[in-house]
């Protein structure tokens, strides 16, 4: 019962905040605002992924960078964002399908999923930086190698692609989508489909003698996880007006799984909160250019993984044994060599 | 003909370079089960010792064969002190913790070296071929890489460290009540595989030079060479290398480098599907 008001209580306060941020803060923090989201919407597809199904994607970013580039490229070429959006998630999708085909049919081991999924993201920042030759280019839109898209349209009116969505309605679509992403990937994981995952996160072995093809639930969790980061590139791009190869590089793929982990792997609200913590702070550290954001980061994954494994969110509240037994377990767990 | 035997050249180069930048970490996954996530940072790291020895007036060759080989080991024994040694058998939590070093030592190296490429001029001239010509240097590195694989070889089947290493990788609780001491094994082969790391690097350091974020153009290529090769720990990463090596340097050769790459981790992906543990599970039975 805690646990289902607890459960509401966090896409309420979201939604209140979506309706009443525009009346009390300035534009420049509702843009800000904005992108953060964007980018707690994708590291929640993370949560979920890894979390729930125990499949560690390092190279989560992928599916954010390649919304964020199929927006960029479809809104100019279609003059709609609605559907630029959905084709975002689309795209997201398909590339978590055929990349989830051969990972989890192959039946490899978390650390090799970490790997070629971080391999993935470095071979995806390669080419598109290697496209800065106008040769390079889908309908009008060139891809532009380091510069990446520039001057991306941002939202508009479903359906009438003539009237643009202000900063104000912008920020509150953002945070909705935010709240939306929460309560489908609370329900998925207490759904029947939800149990068998974390059934599956807790031993493959057992459940696979249970009768479930794991392979299966696997490609579902993964392209699930997939649609939300692509939502969350394509809002982002939408907010930012630009994309750039480094939606693919080592510190953004660095940053989803930082932000699960600090915020408590298998949790939800936490990772969303450590998302907004950590850009408030890198945002302040980048303006003011005290530190190098590779060393925050580096730093504090050592830190969290060391000393602090279970994140915040269990440590805070104290329920890393009462209401997500074996939370621990998923970062802790001793394993035979894969 | 000449293109031709630039081509083979091109080929045995591109596998030789993807031996010499994975044995160090085919070395410590091999023996340890650990993915060393900060490897390509010990590339960069022996790359910028070679290059700042030499600017400081040693010798290029006693910079890059002595001085990296050094700096490098003993990172990497602060580093297992401090982060492996604390996580072993924990696979997942160690990969982690190296991912997070390897981003803190490129923002280390940025903060302290700024963010700009830095060289050494490639010792040894030129061979010409014909119409072409090739590095004389390039030929050095094929060959000393093929003298460290043959060594590491030697070493592991032929020598008591050996026997023991592979002892207390094949069954460490065995190796123990037999009397080795497993943690000075696995922070000895940690130290030895950063070592051959550091000198990758600093062999590197004069045909590309050094900068914060080179680990990552090694990396993803190490990682994949290594584990397509499997649990075999030289010959599986060899033969790993031996069939992605052609393929990456063929297209690069007739498309651009970067489908090179993405074709390399394709296949490699490809690999691992036909072959779940690599392709020493051929000869080693699924190990």
């Amino acid at each position: 019962m805690v646990r289902q008001v607890e459960h509401a209580l966090f896409p309420v306060a979201l939604v209140l905040f979506a309706a009443l941020g525009p009346f009390v803060l300035e534009p420049f923090d509702l843009v800000n605002l904005s992108a953060f989201s964007a980018m707690a919407i994708a590291a929640l597809g993370l949560a979920f992924v890894w979390g729930t199904l125990g499949i560690l994607n390092l190279g989560h970013s992928v599916f954010f960078g390649l919304g964020a580039y199929a927006y960029a490229i479809a809104v100019s070429n279609l003059g709609d964002s609605t559907l630029a959006v959905l084709i975002g998630i689309a795209l997201a999708v398909a590339f978590s399908l055929v990349l989830g085909y051969f990972l989890f049919f192959s039946r490899l081991g978390d650390v090799y999923l970490g790997v070629i999924t971080l391999c993935v993201t470095l071979i995806f920042y390669s080419f598109m930086m290697s496209t800065a030759d106008p040769s390079f280019h889908i309908g009008p839109v060139p891809l532009g190698g380091f510069n990446g898209i520039t001057a991306v349209p941002s939202l508009n009116m479903p359906g009438d692609p003539q009237v643009f969505l202000s900063t104000e309605a912008t920020f509150s679509i953002c945070l909705l989508s935010l709240a939306g992403a929460y309560v489908l990937l609370s329900l998925l994981r207490s759904s029947d489909a939800g149990r068998i995952m974390t059934a599956i996160r807790e031993s493959e072995l057992r459940s696979e003698l249970l009768g479930y093809d794991i392979r299966f639930y696997k490609l579902v969790g993964f392209a699930v996880s997939a649609a939300i980061a692509g939502l969350g590139g394509a809002l982002y791009t939408a907010v930012m007006g630009y994309v750039s190869p480094n939606v693919f590089d080592l510190p953004q793929a660095s940053q989803f799984v930082l932000w699960v982990i600090a915020g408590g792997l298998g949790a939800f609200v936490g990772p969303v909160v450590a998302s907004f913590g950590f850009q408030l702070l890198s945002s302040q550290l980048g303006a003011n250019q005290v530190f190098n954001t590779e060393l925050i980061f580096g730093a504090t994954i050592i830190l969290f993984v060391m000393l602090v494994p279970q994140g915040l969110q269990p440590m805070l509240l104290g329920l890393s044994s009462l209401k997500f037994p074996n939370r621990f377990g998923i970062l802790r767990r001793k394993e035979k060599p894969a | 003909m000449d293109s031709f035997v630039i081509l083979c050249f091109a080929v045995v180069n591109s596998i030789a370079l993807l031996a010499l930048i994975s044995l160090g970490l085919a070395v410590i996954f091999g023996m340890m089960r650990v993915i060393n996530f900060a490897h390509g940072e010990f590339i960069m790291l022996g790359g910028y010792a070679t290059v700042i020895a030499n600017h400081a007036g040693v010798n290029l060759w006693l910079s890059m064969l002595v001085v990296a080989p050094i700096f490098v080991a003993l990172i990497g024994a602060v580093t297992e002190r401090l982060i492996v040694r604390r996580l072993y058998g924990h696979l997942i939590t160690t990969m982690l913790a190296t991912w997070g070093l390897s981003l803190f030592l490129i923002g280390a190296v940025t903060a302290i070296f700024g963010n700009t490429t830095m060289g050494v001029s490639a010792p040894l001239g030129n061979i010409p071929i014909g119409a072409y010509s090739i590095g004389a240097y390039q030929l050095f590195l094929i060959g000393i890489t093929a003298l460290l694989v043959v060594s590491s070889l030697l070493a592991l089947h032929w020598t008591k460290y050996g026997l023991i290493a592979r002892a207390a990788m094949q069954n460490s609780e065995m190796a123990a009540t037999l009397g080795i001491n497993c943690d000075r094994v696995y922070a000895a082969t940690f130290i030895v595989g950063a070592a051959i790391s550091g000198l990758a690097g600093a062999l590197l350091a004069p045909i590309s030079g050094v900068l914060p974020h080179m680990g990552a153009a090694y990396v993803a290529r190490a990682f994949v060479t290594v584990i397509s090769g499997g649990g075999a720990l030289i010959t599986g990463f060899l033969s790993a290398a031996t069939i992605l090596g052609p393929v990456e340097a063929l297209l690069s050769y007739f498309a651009t480098p970067v489908i090179g790459q993405a074709s390399l981790l394709l296949l490699a992906v490809i690999i691992l599907r036909l072959f779940p543990t690599g392709v020493s599970s051929l000869w080693t039975g699924g190990r």
